[in-house]
């Protein structure tokens, strides 16, 4: 085992390296530079554009600007922002317990969602719950977050005025009152980005299911007498997540990416919302940064879902 | 009305013989607008009756006045005003840093951290017009109780020009120097008699840091700085928290150096999110206070004035969205070099052609279809302050006219439909950023354009790949690289020096400045070198407006660029807030004089 895990870890280094190749090619050319408004003003001399651009050394080869940030990567410099001047590591620092809050309990909202009723409407296939559940579930996948979360704003925020739609980092209340307050802000887009993901999940876990429930071995446990209950969660559910963990184990990176289009609507300040805006600034070692961190997170992740297979299934065992 | 006979009349005023009123009226009399008169007035020395340009403030005790909300649809991302780049981070900057003056919005001057506004009057203008003199107010503290003097001034100056630096207002402070005169005086010296004198120390360029906490930080470690997002100035907030990118809080400055200021207990900008939506918080909603620059469409904004919440805000600057013809061929290389200074377009150097372009956009179109009050139609390149505008230009849409002239000029339809002349077709590229109004523009130009045998191809380019300064890309609108461009140009100051040199012939953009030249247009004329080298030295205002209005005609007058809607900023706030906004400076200039009535 620990030798397998060592073998995946060594293999991870080669790709890391390549996709931050790949990545930092593309972004050095993408056209443009983060000087956008100081282009059109014309107090602004453009010596002053061109000496800026040197002193960020956009005017370097591609391949010294990529050791140069490579070097410092290795040693936990991860740069600093064009457009802030400050260290990225600082920037999403800042940002991370927003995202995690808000993205992680979505994504815990959706399994809280997907996994009852998912089981249950597998349980008992094509009956009125199981149908009511697939025609939400279509709906609710089909809708993209941004209409929703346009729809939900209209609804609550505006004509019936209950929950704000600017969310806030630092609430003044205090107290029982702080909590009701970030609880408001937050039901919105946790519950848009939720119900999306929990809408998807949800005819996942009805198949998963579908598939194991007509197994013998669940007939078997049965005919022994074992309690409904028990056959379900014991040798149905346990032999059914397998797919499931792959699923959920690859969208965990998005916690700490963030969800880019729900959090420029909500105005949650999110590592999406970070990443868009330097995208449209170009400020490329915040873009780097971002993008970087998502793909060793996908990486550990896979990983990580590898390793749970082992525990869900004992027969798969890794040398 | 003569120049003598002006001169005399301000001379009767100065003298006494005659009132403000007076002048004013007689002025008006001829056409001449008010703000026109009390400035020619205020030039002269002779003040308005007492902040006329500044909006009365009320409350009579500092403070009680809870919570101020202001919403920015792009967020501030630092809080050092020699590294904003941006409007945002110019207006996050001023609520905690002050100028020694800014621009009110009838483009004069309003002293802040100055205590009085330099003149011939005041001995604070040297009559030569090579230095000013600024006396700086007495008793400002900075928010950690330091004293504020004509160090801090001197060390701003060294700290601009510092090429490791890399700050964004160099351009103000390179060419200029400044002498410590005594503590609370400094002189600013130019190399040339300089009219425009009120740029080093004034408005978003002019904002002071303090000494003591950037000393050790006026080099290429100027970005360590940890005072970059934790503001130390003098103004009427102190700094609360700062999150770049998201939001920014300040709190009343219990030692504000103006009695009675701020109103407010906090202050807070939120950043992020759209434009629409922003203003839905503050006209719909009634959440946020305030909403920066509401670039939505004006139908939408009327419809959420109609709840009669809040109201939109239109402040005229000097901003002008406007088509630019090239002056050079863009198809033919030249040294290896495309749209050479020395190459001629092959159509647009036919005055009918360019006339006949000027005469197909119906700006009023533009004025009520696309841009609402966010656009009135203009016929000037050189719209505001109001002593500088022109009364001699006319735009017409004619597309009958347009024909004619192209056909007398030889200019004949093909089979397609599109004209020819010795070969050259009129068919033009015409490229702009990608952005709604922009593309309707060019949609409703298209269609007129058509319809007099001239074929326009659209083309639109992503908005941080049209406005860079990247060498490498063909599609900058510095480069120009097509036959027409579309954009707006802002104008920072209340005075057109630095707006009216994107005409000059050394400022002609080309490979051997990398495209970074001012002159885009690549038009070149000796009228208007001469003239505005003449202005540059003009030390009598009058005159000097005359100038400019002359360079204004000659460059609309030559259609190379054709001038469409002026762009003033629009906000929107609730109905009880009391702001007081400029067109010439940031948004945040008089934050301090912000209250609101109950």
């Amino acid at each position: 085992m620990s030798q397998y895990l060592v073998r995946r870890l060594i293999i991870a280094i080669p790709s890391l390296l390549g996709i931050s190749v790949i990545l930092f090619t593309i972004l050095a050319l993408a056209p443009g530079d983060p000087f956008e408004e100081l282009a059109t003003n014309p107090a602004i001399p453009p010596e002053v554009r061109a000496n800026l651009r040197a002193s960020l050394g956009l005017d370097d080869p591609i391949h010294e600007r990529y050791f140069a940030w490579l070097l410092a990567m290795l040693q936990g410099n991860w740069g600093y922002s064009f457009v802030s001047r400050i260290p990225v590591a600082d920037l999403i620092l800042q940002r991370l317990p927003t995202t995690l809050l808000v993205i992680g309990l979505s994504q815990v909202l959706a399994l809280v969602i997907a996994l009852p009723v998912g089981v249950y409407a597998a349980m008992r296939p094509y009956s009125i719950f199981d149908q009511i559940a697939n025609t939400l579930a279509f709906i609710g996948f089909s809708l993209p977050t941004f209409f929703t979360g346009l729809l939900f704003i209209l609804l609550f925020s505006i004509y019936l005025d209950w929950l704000p739609f600017v969310y806030r980092t630092d609430l003044q209340s205090t107290g029982w009152k702080w909590w009701g307050d970030q609880i408001r802000q937050s039901i919105m887009p946790i519950a848009v980005l939720g119900l999306f993901q929990g809408a998807a999940w949800v005819r996942f876990v009805r198949s998963a299911v579908l598939d194991v429930i007509r197994l013998d071995h669940v007939t078997t446990a049965r005919a022994k007498g074992i309690p409904e209950g028990r056959v379900i969660n014991r040798h149905v559910v346990r032999n059914a997540m397998i797919p499931v963990v792959t699923l959920v184990a690859l969208q965990m990176p998005i916690v700490f990416s963030g969800a880019i289009v729900t959090e420029q609507i909500f105005r949650v300040p999110g590592i999406g919302s970070l990443l868009i805006s330097a995208i449209l600034a170009n400020d490329t070692p915040v873009i780097m940064a971002v993008t970087f961190v998502t793909a060793f997170l996908v990486i550990a992740f896979n990983l990580l879902a590898d390793i749970l297979y082992g525990w869900l299934d004992p027969r798969i065992s890794y040398r | 009305m003569t120049e003598d006979d002006l001169r005399q009349m301000i001379g009767r005023v100065q003298r006494g013989s005659l009132s403000r009123r007076g002048f004013v009226k007689r002025l008006a009399a001829v056409g001449l607008t008010a703000p026109m008169a009390t400035q020619l007035l205020a030039l002269h020395g002779i003040n308005p009756a007492s902040a006329q340009s500044v909006p009365a403030y009320r409350p009579t005790r500092r403070g009680g006045g809870g919570q101020l909300k202001i919403l920015y649809w792009q967020a501030s991302t630092l809080l050092n005003p020699h590294f904003a780049a941006g409007t945002t981070n110019q207006d996050s900057s001023r609520v905690f840093y002050e100028p020694l003056a800014g621009w009110a919005a009838d483009g004069t001057l309003h002293p802040v951290l100055a205590a009085e506004i330099p003149s011939i009057a005041n001995r604070g203008l040297a009559e030569d017009g090579r230095s000013v003199t600024w006396k700086l107010k007495r008793g400002v503290k900075w928010h950690d109780g330091q004293d504020f003097s004509a160090d801090d001034v001197v060390f701003n100056w060294q700290y601009a020009r510092n090429p490791a630096v890399a700050s964004v207002n160099s351009g103000s402070y390179s060419d200029v120097n400044v002498v410590k005169v005594d503590d609370y005086t400094v002189r600013v010296e130019f190399p040339r008699p300089t009219p425009f004198w009120a740029d080093a120390f004034v408005g978003p360029a002019g904002m002071m840091i303090p000494r003591h906490l950037f000393r050790d930080f006026a080099g290429a470690n100027s970005r360590d700085a940890p005072t970059n997002i934790r503001p130390v100035g003098t103004g009427a907030y102190l700094l609360d928290s700062f999150a770049p990118g998201d939001l920014l809080r300040g709190r009343l400055n219990p030692n504000y150096h103006m009695d009675n200021r701020p109103f407010f207990d906090t202050i807070e900008i939120k950043g992020g999110g759209d434009a629409v939506s922003a203003a839905r918080a503050v006209l719909q909603t009634g959440d946020f206070d305030y909403a920066w620059n509401m670039q939505v469409e004006d139908e939408i904004l009327k419809r959420l004035e109609a709840a009669g919440r809040g109201k939109v805000n239109i402040v005229e600057g000097g901003g002008v969205e406007f088509v630019q013809l090239n002056a050079a061929d863009p198809n033919r290389e030249v040294e290896g070099e495309r749209a050479h200074v020395s190459t001629q377009h092959p159509a647009f150097r036919d005055p009918a052609v360019r006339q006949a372009m000027a005469l197909l956009i119906d700006k009023n179109a533009l004025e009520q279809f696309i841009y609402g009050r966010g656009g009135p139609a203009t016929p000037n390149f050189l719209n505001n302050p109001p002593r500088f505008r022109s009364g001699n230009m006319r735009s017409e849409f004619n597309i009958a006219r347009a024909n004619e002239l192209l056909d007398g000029a030889g200019w004949v339809r093909g089979r397609d439909g599109i004209r020819v002349k010795d070969g050259v077709r009129l068919r033009f590229i015409y490229q702009t950023s990608v952005n709604t109004p922009r593309q309707r523009t060019q949609a409703i130009y298209k269609q007129a354009a058509q319809r007099a045998g001239i074929d326009l191809e659209l083309k639109s380019v992503v908005a941080s790949v049209f406005f860079s300064s990247d060498v490498a890309n063909p599609d900058t609108y510095t480069k120009f690289w097509a036959d027409m461009q579309m954009y707006t140009t802002t104008m920072p100051q209340a005075d057109p020096e630095r707006f009216m040199n994107q005409y000059v012939s050394w400022e002609v953009s080309s490979r051997a400045n990398s495209w970074q030249g001012r002159n885009i247009t690549r038009w070149r004329n000796d009228e208007y070198d001469s003239t505005f080298r003449a202005a540059q030295a003009e030390l009598d205002p009058v005159k000097r407006a005359a100038m400019f209005i002359k360079l204004n005609d000659l460059i609309v007058g030559s259609n190379h660029v054709i001038p469409l809607v002026g762009r003033p900023t629009v906000s929107a706030s609730l109905n009880n807030l009391r702001h007081v906004l400029s067109g010439w400076d940031t948004t945040m200039w008089m934050i301090n004089d912000w209250w609101r009535e109950t």
